[in-house]
Parts: C-alpha cells; structure tokens; sequence
C-alpha cells in the first residue's frame, strides 16, 4: 500500500512560545521532517550590557514567564560566584524551596494543561470543566500549592522578588512555612490520584538512542550547582558548561541548537532522572518502577512520567527543608555583598532541564558580557533530530495525516518547551 | 450564571502572545481558587498555550507581549479587525516592557553578536498601541490575576471598575510594609500606580514601576527624596526606564 502523509503545524498549540511541525513522507519514506522554532529574539544578553549587578536576577527573570525563579536562582549564582559570595545555610534552602515550589507549579500545568488533553482525546483542558470537574479541581489543588509555596519564599510565583543577590530578602513567617508543610503532607493524596489517571495514558511506544545531560548528583538529587553529566559519560565542572552546550546557529531557527557527543542530546526531567535516579526518595523511584521507567530510558514521551516521579521526590524534600528551616527560624538570609570584577557561572536545573547564565563584571558591578544558555536551547535540535525516526517508526499502514499529527505535537509537548525562553 | 433570572450571554475571548516571556497569560491560569468560576463565566476562542481550539470569532482579544518582527504587525492587524474590545495585557504589550531596553542599542551589532554571521530579523520594539488602537490597557509585569478579573467582571456585568489613580505606596501602608527607603533601597511606589497590591515591597524589594506612573505623580518630591536618601541621577533614572512605563512622564 501506498503511504503518503502530511504533517503541518504553524505554531504548535500547548507549548509555550512559537515554534513549527513540518513532516512529509512519499511512498512510505521520510523526505521532510522538521521542528522549527520561530519565535521572535529579544536580545537579552544584549540588554543585559552594563547593568547593575542587583539588576541581572530581576531582568532575567521575564527571559521566562513559567520558569522565572530558575533563571533569577541562576542568575544570582553566577553573579555570586563572581563577587566571591557565599549566601547563608537559611538562604541556601530557601532557594531551594522556592525551586522546589517551581517545579511543582510547572509540571503539574504541563502534565495537567498542556500534556494531558493529547491523552484524553481533548483539544484542552477546558472541556473538563464540565465533564469531569474533580480532575480540574485535582490539577487547581496540586498547582495551587506551588504557586503558594514560591509566593510565601519568593514573594511572587511568576517574576519574584525576595530572591537577591546575597541570599534571600527574609526568612517567612514561621506559621506560614507550617501551614504549608501541613498541605504538602495531604497532597500525597492528590499525587497518588493524578498517577492513576497518568496510568491510563497509552504513552507511544518510541525510542531513539540520546544522550542526556544533567547536574551530577553527589549527595542527593541535584538542583542547584555542581558538575556537569552526560549518559555518554562526559563530565565537566560547572564553569566548562560551554564544552557540554557547543551551541551554534540553524539557518531555519531563531532558537540555537547544541550538540555533544552526538549531533544533539536531551536535558530535562528525563535526562535528570536518567542521570541521577539512585538520589530519588524512595517513593518516587517506587512510582518510577510502577510505570516501567527505568534507567536510561530513550523514550522521549517518558518525560511526562519523569515528571511525575519528581513531583513525588521534590514534595517530600520540601517538607524536609521546611522542617529544618523552621528548627531555626532566626538564622540569617543574607550577606553583604561587596561589587568586585569577575566572572561567574551559575548552573540550575529548571524544570524542563539545565540552565546557565555566564556573567562578567566590571570593578563597580556593571556586567560586561553575559551568555545565558536555556534547557530549550538544548533540547531542540535534539526535538527536530527525533522528528524523522518518529515519522519512520509510525509511517505504517493505515496511518492517518491527523494521527501523525498528533504524535508529532505530543512528541514535542513530552519535552514540555519553553520556546521564547530558548530564543530570549 | 444569571441575574434575575436571565443567563447573560459569555463574552468569546481569545488571548495572543507576541515578544514576551508569556508570564501574563500564565496568571490567567494561575489564582487557582476562582479559576473554575472564571473560565466558566467566558469562553475562551482561541489561547494557544492552553488550547488546541483556534476560533476567530471573538469579542474581546487580549494581547501579550510587544511588537518586534514585521509578521507580528500583520498578525496584530488581523486581530485588531476582527475584536470588538482590545486589551494590552502587561507591561510588555502596553510599553514595551523590559524588551524596550533592547532600544538603546545598535541592533544590526546586537544582531552580530548574538548570531554572528545569519542575523534574525528584529525590529526597534513598539508597545501595542504604536501599531494599533487599544480600548484597555493592564499593566503590570505580570498583570495581576485579580485585577483582570475586575476587569472581566466589569465588561461582562457592568460592575463599575476604575483603574486606581493612586500609587501603590498606599497599598504598602494598607499591608503594614515598612517603606523600602527605610531598608536604604530605591523605592518607585510613591510614584506608581498602586492596583497590585504591592508585592514587591512586602518581598523585600523596592518598586521597579511596572505599572507606568501613578494619576498626577509628585516627580520632584520623589526625585529629591531619592537625592537625600543617596541614589545617584543614573540610578533613579535606569529603574524608571526598566519598564518602559515612565517613557513618555521623564
């Protein structure tokens, strides 16, 4: 039979930013096969040029408006690590709690509003206010949650404010931080919920031998600083980020594309856990076992799982870092910082993977250059790399154009893109 | 939902993002305690980031982001056609935002160094209202969740809504936020107008002015202020350009 299918998406839906699916395959071979990201450049290595030190966390911030607490914690580090700071122990965990708060409001709005209609058979979330609520209010509960955790650390879940350079503006009110230990201890409940509805989702069965890359855990499950990993075995310290990203320019695409061992590789929730799944907490590598992920896994669409299995992870360490932040309330959150010259790097795992921002400063704390390099960024030449094994595996008998279609949007969805981030 | 008895008809939205970082829409989705009730009291004809649904029959177009790219003019035109009500959404779509830094520099260099030899095509960024005519504007980066949703009501029911006149250092008193300039931190509330319950300054950080200016703002008395309390001309004068929203007051 003859198998002939078009695949053409101008500015996928439920994915932030803009980016294209381009797919033609002729008699059953793949002739064209793209994901191309089009979105408008904002310049913000550009802008970033001879401001304040105390300005490039609040300016980095808007580079992404889910993500904006990865890029000030990033931001801060780098410009940390050049005036030669180190923030206190409050401040370390308050940073981290508000990351933490991060990933939580992030995938769950990726998992709920943006993965899951694909799976449901719906175009979004919408229609489930009406036909099925108690899912709508389950995703309102469980984002809910870290959106309060990162307004009551970071003043603002979306562009936030106690977060600066020297550590963290002030330590929250004791009843504050119980009340949310209380309310991440009863959302195990909802999790436990939202994995059986992730159990019904028939996740594609495709693979595609990559690489990935993370922070390298050394005591626990990494999140903020540290060395450099790859599942090829490549390692560098976090100031050599440049030999793992090697970005470069498409012709096509106004995001850059990076590669390392391979033409491309992945980062994100995945490539964390492929990288570091022996530092997960025990109930999350049990969920990660329930649903056959399992180390390394090549699946790209396992993300959306991945993701799930960190939720798990990061709620339980929350509640730790709560328990030690409130056994002592009264330490300080800040340092006085001293503007000097420098240079620093500052590497974070944000939610769809790791960031760098790469800062050098004058005598009086004015930035000289900068270089911020997003997750996206990595991850797209690597989206467009899968974009013609996907259209090989599926270009079988019977399939329709609406069917590639779709698997090609949700192909790119499972890596959750955060496109006008990757263009910045 | 009904008065009297008589359902009212829901407004069609549909919600467009152009150069942002998308954090405006983002908080429609978030407030998630009347998220139910507000998606229920409109109908949404088209969001991208959450939607596969594109309709272009709508009443009411909420804009994101600002103008940098030819295609975007174009894209904003079609929209602007067919809204009844058009509304700027952020401080991004109603001065440029934190794009409009990107002014101040050559472009065809800011081009080179970026992407060396194949530059992108980018444009001088333009607030929304430079392109086309905006019925409403909400400012704010991000916009507040609350006040689109007075906003919202205000359109669907008529409940009365005024955009505040005054600055949000009054907001910081309602809340019982000791004054960022007490901390020695640059402060722009007594300037700017209040509306976001100032979050910024219970948080630790003094106001950036993302919300333009405030009905009638005393600069003089602010810029003496700041004078007395040691910030340099060059200090006071790069927050108030941050955002773009004291453009057109300096």
């Amino acid at each position: 039979m003859k198998i002939d299918l078009d695949v053409d998406v101008h500015h996928l839906t439920r994915v932030e930013g803009h980016g294209n699916i381009r797919v033609v395959v002729r008699d059953g071979e793949v002739r064209e096969a793209r994901w191309d990201v089009v979105e408008t450049p904002r310049f913000f290595e550009v802008m970033l040029k001879g401001k304040h030190y105390s300005t490039a966390g609040i300016l980095t911030a808007r580079i992404c408006g889910i993500c904006s607490i990865g890029h000030c914690l990033a931001s801060l580090r780098a410009t940390e690590d050049a005036m030669k700071v180190t923030i206190p122990e409050a401040a370390v965990r308050l940073r981290l709690l508000a990351k933490h708060g991060e990933t939580l409001q992030s995938h769950w709005l990726h998992l709920f509003f943006l993965a899951a209609p694909d799976f449901l058979g719906l175009s979004s979330a919408l229609p489930l206010l009406v036909s099925d609520p108690a899912v709508v209010h389950l995703a309102r509960r469980l984002k809910g949650l870290g959106n309060r955790l990162c307004d009551v650390v970071a003043g603002r879940t979306t562009h936030p404010v106690s977060l600066q350079v020297g550590g963290v503006a002030m330590m929250p009110a004791r009843e504050k931080l119980l009340a949310l230990r209380d309310e991440l201890k009863r959302s195990f409940d909802d999790i436990g919920k939202t994995a059986d509805l992730l159990r019904t989702f028939e996740i594609p069965a495709f693979e595609r031998e990559t690489e990935f890359v993370a922070l390298k855990g050394e005591n626990e499950y990494p999140w903020i600083g540290g060395r450099l990993v790859s599942t090829d075995g490549v390692e560098h310290a976090e100031r050599d980020y440049r030999k793992m990203t090697n970005e470069y320019v498409d012709p096509n695409n106004t995001s850059k594309w990076c590669r390392l061992s391979r033409p491309s590789f992945a980062v994100g929730a995945l490539g964390r856990y492929n990288n570091n799944y022996r530092w997960l907490h025990p109930d999350a590598a049990k969920a990660a076992a329930d649903f056959g992920l399992a180390p390394v896994c090549h699946n790209p669409f396992m993300n959306n799982v991945a993701q799930l299995v960190e939720c798990i992870h990061v709620t339980h360490d929350a509640i730790r870092l709560i328990d030690e932040l409130v056994a002592d309330e009264n330490a300080p959150t800040m340092v006085e910082v001293q503007p000097r010259a420098g240079e620093g790097v500052g590497a974070v795992e944000v939610p769809r993977g790791i960031l760098y921002h790469h800062y050098e400063y004058d005598e009086e704390g004015r930035m000289v250059a900068a270089n911020c390099i997003i997750p996206t960024t990595q991850n797209n030449a690597n989206i467009h790399l899968d974009m013609p094994a996907l259209a090989k595996h599926f270009a079988t008998d019977g399939m329709t154009d609406e069917q590639l279609t779709l698997l090609c949007s949700m192909l790119v969805r499972a890596y959750d893109p955060c496109i006008s981030c990757s263009v910045h | 939902m009904g008065y009297l008895g008589i359902e009212r008809s829901k407004p069609r939205i549909a919600v467009f993002d152009f150069t942002s970082c998308e954090g405006c829409e983002l908080q429609l989705a978030n407030k998630e305690d009347t998220l139910a009730e507000f998606l229920s009291a409109i109908h949404i004809v088209s969001f991208r980031e959450v939607s596969s649904t594109d309709g272009s029959d709508y009443d009411i177009a909420l804009i994101e982001g600002a103008i940098t790219r030819g295609d975007e003019v174009e894209r904003l035109r079609v929209i602007r056609g067919r809204a009844k009500v058009l509304v700027a959404l952020g401080s991004c779509a109603c001065y440029g935002g934190v794009n409009k830094l990107k002014n101040a520099f050559d472009l065809d260099e800011a081009n080179r160094e970026v992407y060396g030899d194949d530059p992108k095509e980018t444009l001088p960024v333009r607030p929304i209202k430079d392109v086309v005519p905006v019925d409403f504007e909400i400012p704010g980066c991000p916009v507040s969740k609350a006040e689109v949703e007075h906003i919202v009501q205000h359109v669907i029911l008529d409940v009365p809504y005024q955009f505040p006149a005054y600055p949000v250092c009054l907001e910081c008193k309602q809340r019982y936020t000791v004054c960022r300039f007490e901390h020695e931190q640059l402060c722009l509330g007594s300037i700017t107008r209040g509306g976001c319950d100032a979050p910024c300054p219970a948080g630790g950080l003094g106001c950036w002015g993302c919300r333009g200016p405030a009905a009638d703002p005393n600069f003089e008395e602010f810029f003496a202020l700041a004078k007395a309390k040691g910030f340099s001309d060059r200090e006071v004068s790069e927050r108030m350009s941050f955002f773009g929203g004291f453009e057109v007051a300096k």
